[in-house]
């Protein structure tokens, strides 16, 4: 960072600190969460993932069995509208999908 | 039961009358509840349109302002492709193309979730005791018949998938 400055600095720690916060908080990723559902059978839901995200069949079927098992799994990651976009996809292939701060 | 296979390029089964019939009435009713009986306060809305922020009740109004719509419009051309593909009455072949495919499956696939939920389907329903004890209790209810149709959903949707994929 440069110091082109030599005026002083006078903020207040208290008030310099939230900015930081908000950076850091504003570079931390979204990402898409997929839920475990009863109904979508595995099958199904290890296609989907290959469909939408281009995965091998393995990659896919290891994200699958890890919503399944855990209950749920990040899916991808990245900016906020193009998780919402992601999202919308899964809903339009009936699996339960979030949006959420990584 | 009928299943898909795959035959020139094409996903194919024959149909006996009566499940062309079931088949027409679940495709009538997803696009039933997605049209004039469009309600937010049906379970089975709130799992085929979730929440995007389960947490932000205000986001997730916002961004269902901005998708709902396309999202109901695909899921009732999925359904109607459903529709279109069965033979127009009685008995007979459907044949689909690699698009028709992918718009069925997501079609059986709504119709499982929209039935999933009427049942209570849960991770430990067991479906064929579901089944035995819906059949004891009254052989004639709708439970047996709705039971017998979510199975044959799931099997039918299995067997387009590995057509398909084939």
């Amino acid at each position: 960072m440069g110091r082109v400055t030599a005026a002083p600095h006078t903020a207040p720690l208290e008030k310099v600190r939230p900015e930081i916060d908000e950076e850091s908080d504003f570079a931390r990723p979204w990402v898409t969460i997929v839920h475990n559902d009863p109904v979508n059978l595995m099958s199904y839901v290890t296609w989907v993932f290959q469909q939408l995200f281009g995965y091998s069949r393995d990659k896919a079927e290891l994200l699958m069995l890890d919503v399944h098992n855990k209950g749920k799994a990040v899916v991808s990651s990245g900016a906020r509208e193009r998780m919402e976009y992601d999202a919308s996809r899964l809903h339009s292939y009936g699996l339960w999908a979030t949006v959420n701060k990584q | 039961m009928t299943l898909f296979k795959r035959r020139n390029g094409l996903c194919v089964a024959t149909f006996r009358e009566d499940e062309v019939r079931v088949l027409r009435k679940v495709a009538e009713e997803v696009v039933g509840l997605l049209t004039e009986g469009f309600d937010h306060e049906d379970p089975v809305v709130g799992r085929l349109f979730p929440d995007v922020y389960p947490d932000l009740p205000r986001e997730s109004a916002e961004f269902r302002r901005f998708t709902e719509g396309d999202l109901k419009t695909s899921k009732i051309d999925q359904a109607g492709a459903i529709l279109a593909g069965l033979p127009e009455d009685g008995e007979g072949e459907v044949r689909l193309d690699p698009e028709a495919a992918e718009a069925w499956l997501r079609a059986l696939n709504d119709a499982r979730l929209a039935l999933g939920i009427r049942l209570e389907i849960t991770d430990d329903t067991d479906l064929e005791r579901e089944l035995d004890h819906a059949i004891a209790e009254d052989p004639s209810s709708a439970r047996v018949f709705q039971l017998s149709v979510y199975s044959y959903l799931g099997y039918l949707q299995d067997s387009l998938l590995a057509a398909h994929t084939a």
